[in-house]
């Protein structure tokens, strides 16, 4: 027996309650795990279209105009470069190069960022934002999460949704316009929305940060407008489904502080070449750990396995040779709905990384066949 | 979520029903089923196969997770139900009824409860 007092209800708590929607315990809050059938919902967001809640997940404010330098030496990416109205996946390592958390960073003002975080983590990255922020003069981070809602539209409807919507008006700028990893500002009856064309599952789709007391209205609109267009409520089991497809690390299971960005392929977020005024290396955590990673010879590589058989890997599960001698470990896996075999991702020794590489998964006790294939699993049309 | 449970069936603590019969007949409650999600692969035992009351004889796989069967029963499976095996979503659409899964000739059972019993226990 869990006790579910002590937990974070969602603004939209009562829109899931109201929709039938089981319910499940996630770092700390309740939220959706399905509304009906979590390959329904997956299958939509690839077809036409879902709609997320996602006010867990962690707004922090980034202000002042130390803002763009304290990014710059906070987190791994180069933010200073980030354009207004852009975004941008970075992450936030520890002194000795492990990740503490992956983020998306939108600069949504000239002088301000919007840094979101995991839900596991946002009491973690708050900690190390004010903390890193003490050596800067003019900056400012504010927690924004508990007054914020975050849900997401995602899917190859999105776009015609969004406009179907009523009382939503893009008064920024037409965000079909927009390249993905934009962000623009709009209204929700007459309230500011930010909306943002990102997302977690491989489809097109946008992102929208409002008010929580705006949310179930903001939230009902969208079911109104998106019944014609095949739009479904849709839980964190199809999150998961959708970003495992697409190839996409969840932290905690591909990222944790034990590993590196270089560890997980995602080497190209850090920004060994952020520059001083004068030229010279810019520093920033991570950074000395982060070129000796560079620099030496892996020793695991993330790789996506194709099951050969039907009963799926899942996390924290041996991966081996045929022969049953280990050579690494699932960090996430699921039957594909849109494969329609089981697909994972999973860390091995580089020297079995090469896609086609035969390789087994040790599940229950008993050895499955599966292959090296590239990531990620599936790749949206454009 | 269905709840409703048929009263002329007997549970067990693991989820599992058993309909009297010859030969009598498996499968998993309609609460399982709603906590699995999605049901995709079935592993069940061969026809002939003997079974061992509370022992291990299967798998049941969802998108999100993945549950043994336990045999509420000893005995010998007569069937399995291979539509089932074929298209698992109607474990998840008709648990009770043409989502079964073995038939078994029961030689002895194991702890069983009543459809009371077993909303008691399972409704915490």
């Amino acid at each position: 027996m869990r006790d579910e007092t002590m937990e974070t209800l969602s603004p939209l708590h009562d829109e899931h309650v109201a929709l039938g929607a089981a319910l499940t315990s996630f770092a700390g809050w309740q939220m959706p795990l399905r509304y009906t059938s979590d390959i329904a919902e997956h299958v939509a967001v690839r077809t036409t279209a879902g709609l997320f809640d996602l006010s867990h997940m962690g707004e922090i404010r980034i202000g002042g105009p130390d803002a763009a330098a304290f990014l710059d030496y906070a987190l791994v990416g180069n933010l200073s470069a980030l354009r207004f109205q852009g975004a941008r996946y970075t992450m936030i390592c520890a002194e000795d190069g492990g990740v503490v958390d992956d983020l998306i960073v939108y600069r949504d003002e000239q002088d301000a960022f919007l840094v979101v975080a995991n839900a596991s983590n946002h009491e973690v990255v708050l900690d190390e934002l004010r903390q890193r922020a003490a050596r800067f003069a003019d900056v400012t981070v504010e927690d924004r999460s508990p007054q914020t809602a975050l849900i997401a539209v995602q899917g190859p409807k999105a776009l015609e949704i969004l406009r179907a919507t009523d009382g939503l008006d893009e008064t920024g700028g037409d965000i079909g316009e927009s390249k993905y990893y934009a962000c623009l500002p709009a209204t929700f009856q007459g309230e500011p929305v930010l909306v943002a064309r990102t997302g977690y599952t491989g489809e097109d789709g946008f992102e929208f940060f409002l008010d929580a007391a705006r949310a179930p209205a903001l939230w009902r609109a969208f079911l109104a407008a998106g019944a014609d267009h095949g739009l479904v409520p849709a839980g964190l089991s199809a999150r998961d489904s959708l970003r495992l497809e697409a190839g996409m690390p969840l932290y905690g299971n591909e990222l944790d502080r034990s590993t590196t960005p270089q560890d997980a392929g995602l080497g190209r977020v850090v920004k060994l070449d952020k520059v001083t005024a004068d030229g010279g290396p810019l520093p920033f955590v991570g950074r000395a750990a982060l070129e000796a990673r560079d620099a030496a010879t892996p020793t695991k590589v993330l790789v996506g396995l194709e099951g050969l058989g039907r009963r799926a890997a899942r996390h924290g599960y041996p991966v081996t040779l045929p022969d049953g001698s280990p050579v690494g470990v699932v960090t996430s896996g699921a039957p594909s709905p849109t494969l329609g075999h089981p697909v994972a991702m999973a860390y091995v020794t580089p020297e079995v990384g090469a896609p086609g590489t035969e390789l087994a998964v040790d599940v229950r006790g008993r050895l499955e066949p599966v292959r090296v294939v590239p990531l990620p699993f599936y790749r949206r049309a454009r | 979520m269905s709840t409703d449970l048929p009263i002329d069936l007997h549970y067990t603590v693991e989820h599992e029903w058993l309909q009297d019969g010859s030969p009598s007949t498996i499968g998993i409650t309609a609460v399982a089923a709603d906590a699995l999600g999605d049901i995709v692969y079935l592993e069940l035992p061969a026809v002939g196969a003997e079974l061992v009351a509370g022992a291990v004889v299967g798998e049941i796989e969802s998108t999100k997770s993945v549950s043994e069967l336990f045999s509420p029963v000893s005995g010998t499976v007569i069937e399995i139900n291979q539509s089932a095996i074929d298209d698992p979503s109607v474990v998840n659409s008709d648990p009770y009824g043409a989502g079964w899964l073995l038939k078994v000739d029961v030689t002895s059972t194991g702890p069983l409860l009543t459809s009371d019993e077993y909303a008691a226990q399972s409704a915490g």
